[in-house]
């Protein structure tokens, strides 16, 4: 290596994790209805393909946008000389109503205090820039999304201790699993210097409780550290629960303007609630002057392109664009995860009961044959190669326990997902077939039994299904 | 603002808290003024006249003719919106491949035609800012050392060092040799740092120069290259002025070394470019950087790191297909290679009148300017800045002092010209014209020198004292402020 630096020869970037592999395996053998029947499909992308048709329309009826135009005449050159790292004004107004739309108007944002970012890759990272010195830790509880070994430590040299949640009560944080998290970061001589969640969480699907944000909120108040909450799936809430942010949590514990709110910071991007992950635009939320100030003159190396804030700008200042946009994004996402839930139940796999993001967290620990995470990557192995389904391995998502894989469902066709759950199908009944020959009839009735009694069976009507919308 | 911010404890970072980025210098205060008082033909014609922003203005019309011609690369467009969702979904950090190799097309062909870029080493960042510190991060660990020929831009202080942790160390270049960089000056430095016990992992330099607007020789270029190679240090060209050459066909790409010295002489692992639109087709807001590295675990890295700063899908589509159309593109960078010959032509000729002379200079969007026989005091970096107050006050012009450069001898100023309009450029020198006539004047009455010099203090004393919120500027003189930074004609300030 030619004097290059650690960073370069480490593998803290985290790409040579399982997470990436099933990728990589993906790109050598993609599924294509027409060209590749049998290849890989991909689950293991938490993409948004299912509202597309509704911006292209909206493009169509909005020309201005569309052609760099204002009132008609042409902004291209003042587009292309664009480069204020304070962020297109209108954009950021249309953001901060954005968001507020996505909490029901419950509490508001200011545009002054959203610092633009290429990505919520790229405001993560930045965050942890202004937060914490090299060495410092922040704490996550698991699991957590794998990207963020490389978002939040390679570069930044902070550290991440994991806050172990465990399927016992549906992974939920609980106190003492955070106050042992705060010990271990102590036993390791890392300085915590804050919390960092993903509301609704990547990979479980859920949301946070409020009894879990006070938590969080009581926690870092006295501990005196920072809360970064990433709400990059906030639009994506399909259940009949409202989306509860930390933000509302400070409303209603009346802390909006304390010294508290101030070390509070909010996540958001448009990659998963409209599914623009390629248009690169994420944004921080925060109520430190110094936070904002120091943040917007690190998006100089990651700013947002000015066609993009500018065409955006229009979409997002549009409400009944996005009033009509979200509902129907929900309604979307809502009728593709029961088709994912009950296809995943006629194979006799259960998930964790979720309402919320773009995948579901199944269980599939009655699949291993030891209670171990190598019995966890052999299953894996066999679920990429033979079943032809790219999913994420639970230990890549940093679980505690084996068996639990994250499974997409919104970014393919719904002929697509069904083929999916066939070949599944096919397997589960192929290993149960060789199973039943092996197993004790004792633990076939224990296993049945955490099937029909577990509370985090989700039972869907079959007479819900609808036909394919797209 | 040295100590770390206590909120009630909860401690900021170093690098949040620290003026490491350089940002609240007092070179900030003729951008200042100008936001205050920007000049406009029948609005404010006794503005303050912007030339601190080195932006290319003159060929815009061209790229949006182009653009008007084909409504397919949008993915707005009727005719190109069957694209939108696959662009929409795309992040791969690859990059688009059509978009790579029309940039790497592009990069040949804003070189002349004389050497060849490999698509497979193109790697998108967050403009050239993104890329430089990208870089940094590939080649440095944080207390490493680059070097870098002074003056140099200012934002290095930021991209370079402000999140990596690395130390610049600059090679001073002087005025007795035309700032020309020397081999002997770079050893020089090199020695000075390893007798400190820094470890140097490489140089940095931009070719053509920010602010000189001189290209390296071919013959110092490849002695660098040797250099490096028997240092086994790194080497940095930041080419961000490539496209910006004017005069003469003597650009040498530091690409065009690698392909022509002796192999046994070049270590190519250490060679890296570091690219962008933003000046060569006057696109900044559209955040092209681009990190090219013969070295294949450096765009390994990068490529990894590219994911904090990639071009956003819509902008990748749009560029692929502008770029590879050659008929556009060779017609393009020869027009605007006209352009700014023609305006650096009225610029130095128009300084001449005024008896001031200029850095001989063949590219870049500014010139050298040296003003040198108007300080009081030659040796004085408070008589530069007194000066510059007085240019930003009296003659009404914002112009950026050669010590925000890091320059080592005081007198020197960088002034843009491709970021007006020709009428603009005429006021300007006109102002400058009358300024150094009265000054002419006044200098036959030696009282007033003291006057001056009096005066100034108080309005620096003043500005000092005013309250203009920082927050709603950026400061670098290649940056944009707030929109009022844009012609005042802009619809985007009535938004």
């Amino acid at each position: 290596m030619k004097q290059l630096s650690t960073k370069v020869t480490s593998n803290a970037h985290g790409q040579d994790s399982s997470y990436f592999l099933g990728w990589e395996e993906y790109e050598k053998n993609p599924y294509d209805e027409t060209k590749n029947p049998n290849g890989i499909i991909q689950m293991g992308l938490a993409e948004n393909q299912l509202c597309f048709d509704l911006i292209e329309t909206w493009l169509a009826k909005n020309p201005d946008a569309a052609g760099l135009k204002k009132d008609g005449q042409s902004i291209f050159k003042e587009l292309a000389l664009f480069q204020d790292y304070h962020g297109l004004p209108e954009f950021k107004k249309a953001l901060a109503e954005f968001m507020e739309e996505i909490r029901g108007n419950r509490v508001t944002f200011d545009p002054t205090k959203i610092v633009l970012a290429a990505g919520s890759t790229s405001a993560n990272e930045t965050l942890m820039f202004c937060l914490a010195e090299p060495g410092d830790a922040f704490l996550l509880p698991t699991p957590y999304y794998p990207g963020f070994d490389r978002d939040l430590k390679w570069r930044t040299g902070a550290e991440i201790v994991p806050i172990h949640c465990s399927s016992s009560n549906g992974f939920q944080i609980t106190e003492s699993a955070l106050q042992q998290a705060y010990q271990q970061a102590q036993k390791l001589d890392l300085k915590v210097k804050g919390v960092l969640v993903t509301n609704p969480s990547n990979p479980l699907g859920t949301m946070l409780t409020k009894r879990e944000l006070n938590l969080l909120v009581d926690f870092i108040t006295s501990k005196n550290i920072h809360l970064i909450s990433d709400e990059i799936y906030s639009g994506t809430v399909f259940g009949f629960e409202q989306f509860v942010s930390v933000m509302d949590v400070l409303k209603d514990k009346k802390l909006e303007n304390s010294e508290v709110s101030k070390r509070v910071h909010v996540v958001y991007s448009l990659s998963k609630d409209l599914g623009l992950p390629g248009f690169r635009v994420g944004a921080i939320y925060s109520n430190d002057e110094m936070v904002v100030s120091a943040a917007t003159k690190m998006s100089s190396f990651g700013l947002v392109s000015s066609q993009t804030q500018y065409l955006l700008s229009a979409l997002l200042s549009d409400k009944k664009f996005t009033g009509t946009y979200l509902n129907e994004n929900q309604k979307r996402l809502k009728i593709r995860q029961k088709q994912l839930v009950s296809g995943l139940e006629a194979a006799g796999v259960t998930c964790l009961k979720s309402n919320a993001g773009l995948f579901c967290w199944v269980d599939m620990r009655h699949l291993l044959d030891t209670n171990t995470f190598e019995a966890e990557l052999e299953l894996w192995k066999k679920i990429v190669y033979e079943v032809k389904l790219n999913i994420s391995p639970g230990s890549s998502c940093h679980c505690t326990e084996p068996g639990w894989f994250r499974v997409c469902f919104a970014n393919m066709s719904e002929e697509t997902l069904d083929l999916a759950m066939k070949r599944l199908k096919e397997y589960v009944e192929s290993t149960d077939s060789s199973r039943m020959i092996s197993k004790s009839s004792h633990e076939r009735i224990r296993s049945l039994r955490k099937r029909t009694v577990s509370n985090w069976v989700f039972r869907v009507s079959w007479t819900d299904r609808v036909p394919d919308e797209r | 603002m040295g100590s770390l911010k206590k909120n009630g404890g909860a401690i900021l970072s170093r690098i949040a808290t620290s003026n490491q980025h350089g940002e609240n210098s007092e070179y900030f205060d003729g951008w200042k003024a100008y936001d205050k008082d920007p000049f406009h033909h029948s609005r404010n014609p006794h503005g303050i006249i912007q030339m601190g922003l080195a932006e290319n203005q003159l060929c815009v019309e061209l790229i949006k003719d182009w653009i008007k011609e084909n409504p397919k690369v949008s993915i707005c467009t009727p005719e190109g919106v069957h694209q939108f969702s696959d662009i929409a979904i795309f992040q791969d950090y690859h990059g688009l491949k059509e978009f790579r190799q029309a940039i790497a097309h592009f990069m040949g062909k804003a070189r002349g035609g004389r050497v060849t870029f490999d698509p497979e080493r193109i790697v998108m960042s967050g403009g050239a800012t993104g890329a430089n510190e990208t870089i940094m991060f590939c080649l440095a660990d944080p207390g490493d050392v680059f070097l870098v020929p002074s003056p140099y831009y200012a934002a290095f202080d930021r991209d370079l060092r402000w999140r990596t942790g690395v130390e610049i160390i600059p090679v001073h270049c002087s005025s007795s040799n035309s700032f020309k960089l020397t081999v002997e000056a770079v050893e020089w430095a090199y020695q000075k740092a390893q007798e400190s016990n820094k470890k140097v992992k490489g140089l940095i330099l931009t070719n053509p120069s920010n602010p000189l607007g001189t290209i390296l020789d071919k013959d110092t270029l490849k002695n660098l290259v040797r250099f490096v190679t028997r240092k086994n240090i790194h080497l940095v060209v930041d080419e961000i002025y490539a496209g910006t050459v004017f005069a003469g066909d003597n650009f040498v790409s530091v690409a065009e070394v690698v392909n022509n010295v002796d192999s046994s002489e070049i270590d190519v692992d250490l060679i890296h470019i570091v690219y962008s639109l933003s000046k060569d087709m006057g696109l900044p807001g559209f955040r092209v950087g681009i990190v090219y590295s013969y070295n294949d675990s450096v765009v390994s890295c990068a490529r990894k790191m590219s994911s904090f700063g990639l071009v956003s899908s819509q902008t990748q589509l749009m560029l692929a297909s502008m770029l590879s159309d050659d008929q556009f593109v060779e017609n393009f960078l020869m027009e605007s290679s006209r352009r700014l010959g023609i305006r650096h032509g009225v610029l130095t000729s128009g300084l001449k009148k005024a008896g001031i002379t200029c850095l001989t200079s063949n590219a870049g969007l500014f010139v050298w300017m040296d003003l040198r026989h108007l300080l009081i005091d030659r040796n004085s970096f408070e008589s530069e800045i007194e000066l510059w107050h007085i240019i930003i006050d009296k003659v009404k012009l914002n112009v950026s002092p050669g010590s925000s450069f890091h320059c080592t001898e005081p007198g020197w100023f960088r002034v843009c010209f491709a970021n007006m309009g020709d009428d603009t450029l005429d006021v300007a020198l006109r102002r400058i014209q009358d300024f150094v006539s009265k000054k002419n004047k006044l200098a036959e009455k030696s009282s007033d020198n003291d006057e001056i010099i009096q005066n100034n203090s108080v309005k620096k004393q003043k500005w000092r004292q005013s309250n203009l919120r920082l927050s709603f500027r950026r400061l670098y003189e290649d940056g944009l402020s707030s929109p009022g930074i844009m012609s005042p004609h802009s619809p985007l300030l009535r938004a």
